[in-house]
């Protein structure tokens, strides 16, 4: 190991001072957290939050129950594995999936323009999640689309913004010490998405990479910096402050920034995006997507705003499992709940 | 589900790359990013997102020295 990723453990690891918590907003920090193990080699003074990092984590059931209306209505429903297990109201994608119904995985949302082309009597709808790594991914599939006059694919959105639900969460009671900032997210957006919110709130953002001594250095820069408004870019291999501007425009063609409802969580303004109008026809019904149906006793929202561990959810580990998910959370690798356990 | 992978890009046409990921072969599209054959990339959902930059020992001393007083 590094001797400074060195230095740096053994100072987290031997920290004594204030009482710090950080939270993380990436779904791929939170499972690289658990599985590298630093989640239980830092001081007891520091805590660590899985905060609303995961995309599935945070999509209401209403998406869902939309999807299955749309299978209901004969169309096939792509979409990344992920999705499929998480709860609507009535089931989830995989429910239908084993009653027959047409749900296809994929692994890039591209897949899907050949399928159409070669089932054209068939209507697609590619079940489109995300946060600001994702969304460029779909402006491209409509590129391809439009190219190749695609007419039987359309899009349902839940595409999702994170400045804006990190100020919410600063607004709220479980403001943390510091973000250990999403490294993805900023691959495309540019560390400097942060800094507005860092700035206002006067607490570090930490941009870190995945791998064990990318994290150990994005951690020791938040307890470092703590009580201070940078960002700090500790990701620099792959992340610049301004971010990718071909991204940039392209999802400014395509979208605009809209309200959205984050499961378990509630309207956050500003902090989504929609198809303009002028793509409206490959829109499947993607607005006012806004109830939420949760299964009485589930704490997923409770959980990713930092309010409570997911071991403190009485439905953690017994009702909820991997196996059978009761809660979005414990859906995926990513999710705070899964992670946890 | 943000998960990105990192890679080497094999050969570039249309905008269509391919990417060798420790020897699994996979097409990506190329379309925010220039690239060409030797590149190591970060590839998300079928789309590289990223060049990446070569990494070595003096960033994290770089990184280290910036953040402040060495705490030994």
């Amino acid at each position: 190991m590094n001797e400074y990723v060195k230095k740096a453990s053994a100072f987290l690891r031997d920290y004594d001072g204030p009482k710090l918590s950080f939270m993380e907003i990436c779904g791929s920090h939170t499972n690289a957290l658990s599985k590298s193990g630093i989640r239980g080699m830092l001081s007891e003074k520091i805590r660590l939050i899985p905060g609303p990092g995961c995309p599935v984590c945070v999509t209401p059931t209403s998406f869902i129950d939309r999807l299955i209306r749309l299978l209901e209505g004969g169309e096939a429903v792509v979409t990344f594995g992920d999705l499929l297990r998480v709860p609507g109201s009535k089931g989830s994608l995989n429910d239908l999936k084993a009653l027959g119904y047409d749900v296809r995985m994929v692994y890039s949302p591209a897949d899907i323009v050949d399928m159409a082309m070669n089932e054209p009597d068939k209507s697609f709808v590619f079940a489109a999640v995300g946060f600001e790594t994702t969304t460029p991914v779909y402006t491209l599939l409509l590129e391809e689309l439009i190219a190749c006059n695609v007419k039987n694919v359309r899009l349902l959105t839940a595409l999702k913004t994170m400045p804006e639900v990190t100020e919410m969460i600063c607004e709220g009671p479980t403001r943390p010490d510091g973000f250990l900032a999403p490294g993805h997210v900023c691959t495309v957006t540019g560390s400097d998405l942060f800094r507005p919110v860092a700035e206002k709130y006067g607490i570090p953002f930490a941009v870190g990479g995945f791998k064990p001594e990318e994290l150990v250095m994005a951690l020791y820069a938040l307890v470092k910096k703590a009580g201070s408004g940078e960002v700090i870019n500790c990701y620099r291999q792959a992340v610049t402050e301004s971010g990718n501007k071909a991204a940039e425009a392209i999802v400014n063609k395509y979208f605009i920034k809209s309200d959205a409802y984050w499961r378990g969580i509630g309207m956050v303004k500003s902090s989504g995006l929609l198809l303009r109008k002028e793509y409206m026809s490959y829109d499947a019904g993607s607005d006012n997507l806004t109830e939420d149906n949760l299964n009485t006793g589930c704490c997923c929202g409770r959980v990713i705003t930092g309010e409570i561990t997911p071991d403190k959810c009485p439905l953690f580990g017994k009702a909820c499992t991997p196996a059978n998910p009761v809660g979005a959370c414990m859906v995926s690798e990513e999710g705070s709940c899964r992670a946890y356990l | 589900m943000c998960v990105a992978v990192p890679g080497k890009v094999l050969s570039v046409e249309n905008g269509r790359a391919s990417i060798d990921f420790s020897g699994n072969v996979v097409t990506a599209r190329s379309g925010i990013i220039d690239i060409v054959p030797g590149d190591y990339v970060l590839v998300h959902a079928g789309l590289v997102i990223q060049k990446l930059k070569e990494s070595d020992a003096e960033d994290m001393k770089k990184l280290f020295e910036m953040l402040g007083e060495d705490d030994e």
